[in-house]
């Protein structure tokens, strides 16, 4: 039953506070930067009215240390930016999936390099989100193109956070982030919420910190509570000490990479639309994905079998998924605000890479559902 | 107050033995002196989070039998921030690097000074980045040799009372490594301060300092630092005013504390919001 309190009109970053708070945030520091600031500010006011903190900190890299000090405390903890924030806390991140921090980062996205278009919309961290910290290792990154979603997609970067034991990213885009639109909060338990798995192992006993259990969970223990232990970025046995034989570091970072690249399919977020006959398959996310699921709907009027995958998990990428889907198509377009950067990965994913088209934008302009048709017709040999 | 005699291999973790350090190294007795500080001070282990950055100074977060986080370069403040603000009941150490703390953790440095959160932060000084193999630091000062100033430096230094004073920092202090006993004490008051406190101990680096600044062995660097060192106002400044000057440089209780200060801010938006 939808309660009238719960319906809100509001921005999509709200959506993404509201989607945090009832995950069970209580830990959030930040360093305002457009088009995300909003986020940060409205925890400023919210995080407080529930016993949380909330920090500005001088940085963004600072924002990041912060939050994984507070997330070994015991805290559920976020921090949010933007393209060049998010440049700056990618050391720190690497540092998070090495010492193994639950933690959730949202990005809202702007047009770059550089300062580039801070209050226009763009889709290029999506390869930044994989690769911007240094070494191999894995990553979990989200999206979402309604208010709706955004709030789901939140509440389970931070499950999977806890799960993983890992960083979450947040993928959003600055159209999906400002915009303004219904969300109607779902009562408390509507959605499930995963908890911080803490160790069983009683005082006295010898903990492992870094050894993982059967399943690959590796359950947490406070600082400030009965076991003491080391946390470090460099490569460690299973006391978090440090260690460079050379089976300590090849079986850690196995584990870092399979335990996400492992569960790719549990992990997997989609949604489908019109693809059970679709000759058509526009794959798309975030924003970009309305406008894809605009067209279709547009075209299905018009007889066309055509239908949309879109992708709410964009790493690790969902590539049997893709495949699957895309299986009996003619074509599939990409549909992104970059200048190709899920491409490569459908590309990788299909049986023939040669049938798989990029419409796209670059410009700072939301992409249109015309923008879309345009290359739908010249794939069709149609004039344009 | 604790009575019992001091163990060393109470505090320290034997596992992570022997350590990294050379022969002669400073570093060794800035721990020793914050673990008998420790100890006397009675404290619980598991109330003690000993946070760190990278360096040879950084490591004595691993050697210690606290919670300890070793992170990333210069950024150790910044997660003991998030550690103190989540959890104010823990102490929260900050040993660091000359280079750590004021070179790429010269913004937290000040920032952390400025919000005077509760955090101890001990600046190891030996005038040099020891791990990456002796290139100068913003501690160096001109005229000093390194591996990245063959024709010497040409930077000035930072004077890090100075810089914590004025950043805001509640207390201030300064001591070397040959009067252990003395950083020993400023460090027990400094962990018991209410607020950000700075303890600087200079240390040396015979490996890369002594060596490539003929300042000779381990012992002749600590019998520079007896030499060149006075106690605050010591009468030896009038014939001397270049001698580093020992002590409580600050300490100052009137200062509202951050984690403090923020209770009040929930207080208030919970009141607000019922
Ligand atoms: C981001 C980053 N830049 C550079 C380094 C390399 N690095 C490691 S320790 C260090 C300097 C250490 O000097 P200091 O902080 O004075 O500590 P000491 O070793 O002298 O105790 C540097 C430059 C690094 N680890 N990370
Ligand atoms: S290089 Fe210098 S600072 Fe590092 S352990 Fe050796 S003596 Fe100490
Ligand atoms: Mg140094």
């Amino acid at each position: 039953m939808t309660n009238k309190d719960n319906i809100r009109f509001i921005q999509g970053n709200e959506a993404c506070v509201e989607g945090a708070l009832y995950a069970g945030l209580n830990f959030f520091a930040g360093y305002p930067i457009t088009p995300s600031t909003e986020i940060t500010e409205h925890l400023s006011e919210r995080l407080p009215q529930t016993g949380g903190k909330f920090i500005q900190m001088e940085d963004e890299i600072a924002s990041m240390g912060a939050i994984i000090g507070a997330s070994l405390t015991g805290n559920k903890v976020m921090t949010a930016t933007s393209g060049p924030g998010f440049s700056l806390k990618q050391e720190a991140l690497g540092y998070a999936c090495m010492a193994e921090i639950p933690c959730v980062i949202a990005n809202v996205q702007r047009g770059g390099p550089s300062t580039g278009n801070p209050t226009h919309v763009s889709q290029g961290d999506i390869n930044q989100a994989r690769w911007g910290t240094h070494g191999d290792h894995a990553i979990i990154a989200l999206t979402a193109s309604n208010h709706q979603d955004v709030f789901k997609i939140t509440v389970e970067a931070f499950n999977l956070a806890e799960t993983y034991r890992t960083p979450v990213i947040i993928l959003l885009d600055e159209a999906i982030g400002h915009m303004r639109e219904k969300l109607i909060i779902p009562e408390p338990g509507e959605l499930p919420v995963v908890d911080r798995l803490r160790t069983h192992v009683p005082k006295g006993v010898d903990y492992h910190p870094y050894l993982p259990r059967e399943d690959d969970r590796l359950p947490m223990s406070d600082f400030g509570a009965q076991h003491r232990y080391n946390v470090t970025g460099l490569f460690h046995d299973m006391w978090g000490f440090p260690n460079n034989d050379p089976a300590v570091v090849n079986g850690l970072l196995h584990h870092l990479v399979d335990k996400i690249e492992n569960s790719v399919n549990d992990i997997a977020m989609y949604k489908e639309y019109w693809l059970d006959d679709a000759e058509y398959v526009l794959v798309s996310f975030g924003s970009s994905a309305r406008s894809s699921i605009h067209l279709a709907q547009n075209r299905r009027a018009r007889g066309m079998k055509i239908g949309v995958l879109e992708l709410q998990t964009l790493w690790p990428f969902p590539t049997d998924i893709v495949r699957e889907k895309c299986a009996n198509a003619k074509a599939v377009i990409v549909v992104e605000m970059n200048m190709g950067q899920v491409i490569t990965q459908v590309k990788n994913a299909v049986d023939n890479p040669n049938n798989v088209f990029l419409a796209n934008r670059i410009d700072g302009q939301l992409i249109s559902p015309t923008d879309i048709k345009t290359v739908l017709r010249m794939i069709q040999g149609k004039g344009v | 107050m604790n009575d019992t005699p001091f163990n060393f291999k109470d505090y320290v973790r034997s596992r992570f033995f022997p350590h990294m350090w050379c022969p002669g190294c400073g570093h060794g007795i800035v721990l020793g002196s914050l673990l008998r500080g420790i100890h006397e001070l009675g404290l619980n282990k598991n109330e003690i989070v000993m946070t760190s950055g990278i360096g040879c100074s950084s490591r004595i977060s691993g050697y210690v039998d606290f919670h300890s986080l070793h992170t990333i370069h210069g950024r150790a403040l910044s997660f003991a921030t998030g550690v103190k603000l989540s959890r104010p009941h823990l102490k929260a150490i900050v040993p660091m690097g000359d280079g750590d703390a004021l070179a790429i953790g010269g913004n937290h440095f000040i920032h952390a000074a400025r919000r005077n959160i509760d955090i101890t932060a001990i600046v190891m000084n030996n005038k040099i980045y020891g791990m990456t193999g002796g290139q100068f630091s913003p501690l160096s000062g001109p005229g000093k040799k390194a591996t990245t100033a063959p024709y010497s430096t040409i930077d000035n230094e930072f004077d890090i009372v100075e810089l914590a004073k004025s950043a805001g920092a509640t207390f201030v202090a300064r001591s070397t490594v040959f009067h252990a006993v003395e950083a020993k004490d400023l460090l027990k008051k400094a962990i018991m301060h209410k607020g950000f406190s700075v303890v600087e101990i200079l240390s040396q680096c015979p490996t890369y300092y002594g060596r490539k600044n003929k300042e000779g062995d381990a012992v002749q660097m600590m019998e520079g630092f007896k030499n060149n060192t006075v106690k605050i106002g010591s009468k030896k400044l009038e014939k001397n005013p270049n001698l580093i000057q020992r002590g409580i440089f600050v300490e100052d209780t009137d200062k509202p504390e951050y984690c403090e200060a923020y209770d009040h801010i929930i207080e208030t938006a919970m009141k607000g919001n019922s």
